[in-house]
């Protein structure tokens, strides 16, 4: 009987889709907007105050971090954040992905702030354009707005000191 | 020292191949003697694996840091107790604890194997060999543990701190005791598919393995959670992630199982169900491995990916449940039942039990690989998060609840719905009354979610009760009475009221819990409903490896001072990373959270995160309750009894061999 056969047949799906993904590995394979500019957005900032696009981005090399209150990656990378931003003095701008402002603001206050400016994403849609699997990322951007490099999963600072530090010196975002 | 442990793992492999593929001979050619090599060869390999991991685990007793593995998971300064669980805290050490598990499963059921027929001890484990064959070869060939290094750095990274905590300790062996036990039910399987003798005995024969392991994975999920609520700080239990919902599936299947052998064993019907069950609760178990260390998703637990290893699990998986599932497709049909189930019936409610718990299973997995799937149809990026779990889990959980009250009034067989209805009607009449009430006189609230938790709740509840109270109320000798219910009965009536707790606990923690995010110098106080949180400041304090900021906060209800608690914010210097330690005052009433936030300014200022979280105690309870009543289940007698009886099969096989 053809029913007893169902079991095998999803299997194959899954296993196509399984074998699928280790191609896609979030971790391994770049993001196909590196060197190019930064994709458009043109979003309210978390206190709905002003409106935010790339081009208040440009002059001075940002990172750019995809995160939400209900990630709890974010969460893990946060103590890094702070450190980036307080004993660096990193400029990075926040990009509320998929949540709401108020939950934002109750996450920030009790963690910490390590954000200079932050963009509220309410829909995803920049999300979307900017390519993000699943939050937290962080991109890092040059001075005249391209896109350098894009960290998957929570900043470590292994990967600022290795990856993103040397892209950060005026010399090395050429 | 770690050569010996090495060394161990490739005779171990050996050990493992000749488990495999002899006792299949055997089988073939009607060999005894060959059959019974399943036995030693479990119990040779059980006793190298245990040799492996004694060598690794005493490289970190010894700081032994020329062992790679060492080096990078622990460090001089690492209590004993952390050394030794560090063994576990990353991806090679997990897996030799996994092998070591499985070796320990199979060495287990080699114990018993006299209870056994011989053909089909030696098919069981044969197939536990073959399993294991597949992860001796992939920690040898991508994850060897005992992979030295030179020069001997001068001491270790250490171990992630978050990690350094007594829920860690239990959680890792308990989930992988429970994911790694399900392959017993999986052996089973194919056991029973291969021989085509699937009846009454196979069941009681694989009754007591699944209990075990499900109550394993029950433990190790609610010590998961436990953890999680300690030490991520902010109060949460349970979050979604791919990481946890890789063992919720398992957990869901394995449910499913337990109750569906209940039937095959009563019965004798469901039996295709039932075994392709056994083999989809371990399918889930590798699927979990599969996600948790290739690193196609992104989650908090993952392990440091390496391609390779990803590739090579999907090799893994496709050939063992591949095999598995045509082996199911090309013998299942043969495996008649007995007997049409009506669906107002006890195996009735049980199989629509079972639609529920794998359902929601599914449910679970497609949010769960969703993100892929998107991904890999060009449909764009997405994530999944909780609001999409919540939405979809919940309301399946909902049937199962009213169903699991009234599975005691349900005969087998056949039953009337209008009966079983008329006989709970007291059981209704309170849980409604109680719904009403308890929202109200706990938190001053009338809301209808409130109201529909509580009426689930106390009706598994009660219900759970009624199979006990039914069996001594007719008695004249109620303790008698009481003392020969059968510990099988006490297992069910304990898993089902845990699940009652937890349906009170979740239904409470999530409506009423009370968050509020504070800014307090030392002296200040805010306040929770009757609770005054007063705020003492910081001090510095120094463990063992890390420096921490220590904080006093002293509770009061209504002026009287009940509970002083000290959250903790610490640094590991190691690893240069922040830690928070909440501090929880608890009872089964209520739980009161704090966790230090960040210090803010110079004048000793802290953001504070206070929860008042009602009933939060009866998740885990709940949880705890369930394992529980796995343990007695499992060790019901009937299971026990038949050793003493001669298994004709058994004893003609000795005879033969000899």
């Amino acid at each position: 009987m053809l029913r007893f056969a169902i079991p095998v047949v999803v299997l194959v799906g899954l296993l196509a889709l399984l074998g699928y993904g280790l191609k896609l590995d979030p971790r391994e394979v770049p993001s196909p907007l590196i060197g190019k500019m930064a994709p458009a957005f043109d979003l309210p900032d978390l206190a709905g105050t002003v409106r935010v696009t790339p081009l208040d981005l440009q002059g001075r090399p940002v990172l750019v971090n995809f995160f939400a209150s209900w990630c709890a990656g974010c969460q893990v990378e946060h103590p890094v954040l702070m450190k980036l931003a307080r004993e660096y003095g990193v400029e990075i701008v926040g990009m509320d992905y998929k949540d709401t402002p108020e939950a934002a603001q109750q996450w920030l206050a009790r963690h910490g702030n390590p954000y200079r400016s932050l963009v509220a994403d309410q829909q995803g849609q920049a999300g979307l354009d900017w390519g993000v699997y699943g939050v937290p990322e962080t991109f890092v951007l040059s001075a005249d707005g391209r896109v350098l490099y894009k960290q998957i999963g929570p900043m470590t600072e292994q990967a600022w000191r290795e990856k993103i530090a040397p892209l950060m010196t005026p010399g090395g975002a050429s | 020292m770690a050569e010996i442990g090495h060394f161990a793992l490739i005779l171990a492999l050996g050990v493992a191949i000749a488990q495999a593929v002899l006792p299949v001979i055997g089988y073939v050619r009607r060999d005894q003697r060959w059959l019974a090599i399943g036995v030693s060869g479990a119990q040779t390999q059980f006793a190298l694996i245990v040799l492996a991991y004694g060598a690794l685990s005493l490289a970190f007793v010894y700081n032994d840091f020329s062992l790679v593995y060492v080096a990078s998971n622990s460090h001089s300064a690492l209590p004993l107790i952390y050394r030794l669980s560090a063994v576990w805290g990353a991806h090679e050490g997990s897996l030799l604890l996994w092998v070591l598990m499985l070796t320990g499963w199979g060495f287990a059921v080699s114990l018993s194997s006299r209870r056994l027929p011989s053909d089909i001890a030696a098919l069981v484990l044969a197939t536990m060999g073959s399993i294991s064959v597949g992860f001796l070869l992939f920690m040898l060939f991508t994850s060897n543990p005992f992979e030295r290094q030179f020069p001997v750095p001068a001491d270790g990274r250490d171990l992630n701190p978050l990690l350094q905590d007594p829920g860690l300790i239990i959680h890792p062996p308990m989930l992988y005791m429970g994911y790694v036990g399900f392959s017993v039910a999986f052996s089973f399987a194919i056991a029973a598919l291969v021989t085509g003798k699937l009846d009454l005995a196979w069941a009681r024969w694989t009754r007591p393995w699944t209990t075990t392991a499900w109550l394993f994975l029950t433990m190790g999920i609610t010590l998961g959670s436990w953890w999680a609520y300690n030490e991520l700080g902010w109060g949460g239990w349970w979050f979604w992630d791919p990481v946890e919902n890789a063992s919720f599936m398992p957990w869901l299947v394995g449910t499913a199982l337990i109750h569906s052998l209940a039937v095959t064993e009563k019965r004798g019907v469901l039996k295709s169900w039932t075994v392709l069950l056994a083999i989809l609760a371990f399918a889930l178990s590798l699927l979990g491995t599969f996600l948790v260390r290739s690193g196609v998703l992104v989650s908090v637990h993952a392990f440091a990916t390496d391609p390779a290893r990803g590739v090579f699990i999907l090799a893994f998986l496709t050939l063992v449940l591949g095999s598995a599932l045509l082996l199911y497709a090309w013998r299942a049909p043969k495996l008649v039942s007995d007997g049409a189930v009506e669906l107002m019936s006890r195996e009735g409610l049980l199989l629509l039990n079972n639609v529920f718990l794998v359902a929601a299973a599914a449910a679970v997995l497609i949010g769960t690989l969703y993100p892929l799937v998107i991904d890999a149809l060009g449909l764009g990026k997405i994530s999944v998060g909780p609001p999409y779990f919540n939405a979809i889990f919940l309301p399946l959980m909902m049937p199962l609840a009213v169903l699991v009250g009234m599975s005691a009034k349900v005969g087998w067989k056949r039953a009337r719905l209008r009966d079983a209805l008329w006989s709970m009607r007291w059981v209704g009449l309170t849980s409604l009354i109680c719904a009403v009430l308890l929202p109200f006189v706990l938190e001053r609230s009338w809301a209808w979610l409130a109201m529909f938790g509580t009426l689930l709740a106390v009706w598994v509840m009660i219900g759970s009760l009624l199979d006990v109270i039914h069996r001594v109320r007719s008695k004249r000798d109620r303790w008698a009475a009481l003392r020969s219910v059968p510990l099988g009965t006490w297992g069910m009536t304990m898993a089902h009221l845990g699940l009652g707790f937890w349906t009170l606990g979740v239904t409470y923690a999530g409506l009423f819990s009370v968050e509020k995010d504070v800014r307090l110098g030392p002296g200040q106080s805010a306040e929770i409903g009757a609770y005054t949180f007063t705020f003492q400041g910081t001090q510095h304090s120094e463990g063992a490896n890390y420096r921490a900021d220590l904080g006093t906060v002293i509770v009061e209800r209504n002026g009287r001072p009940i509970a002083t608690l000290h959250p903790e914010k610490r640094l590991y210097p190691s690893q240069g990373s922040v830690m928070t330690e909440s501090a929880v005052d608890h009872n089964p009433r209520r739980d009161l959270y704090v966790a230090l936030g960040e210090p803010i300014g110079e004048s000793g200022e802290w953001a504070l995160r206070l929860y008042y979280k009602p009933f939060m105690r009866m998740v885990w309870f709940g949880g705890l309750m369930m394992f529980l009543g796995g343990i007695a289940a499992a060790s019901d007698r009937r299971y026990r009894l038949e050793r003493r009886v001669p298994n004709p099969v058994a004893a003609a096989a000795t005879q033969a061999a000899t």
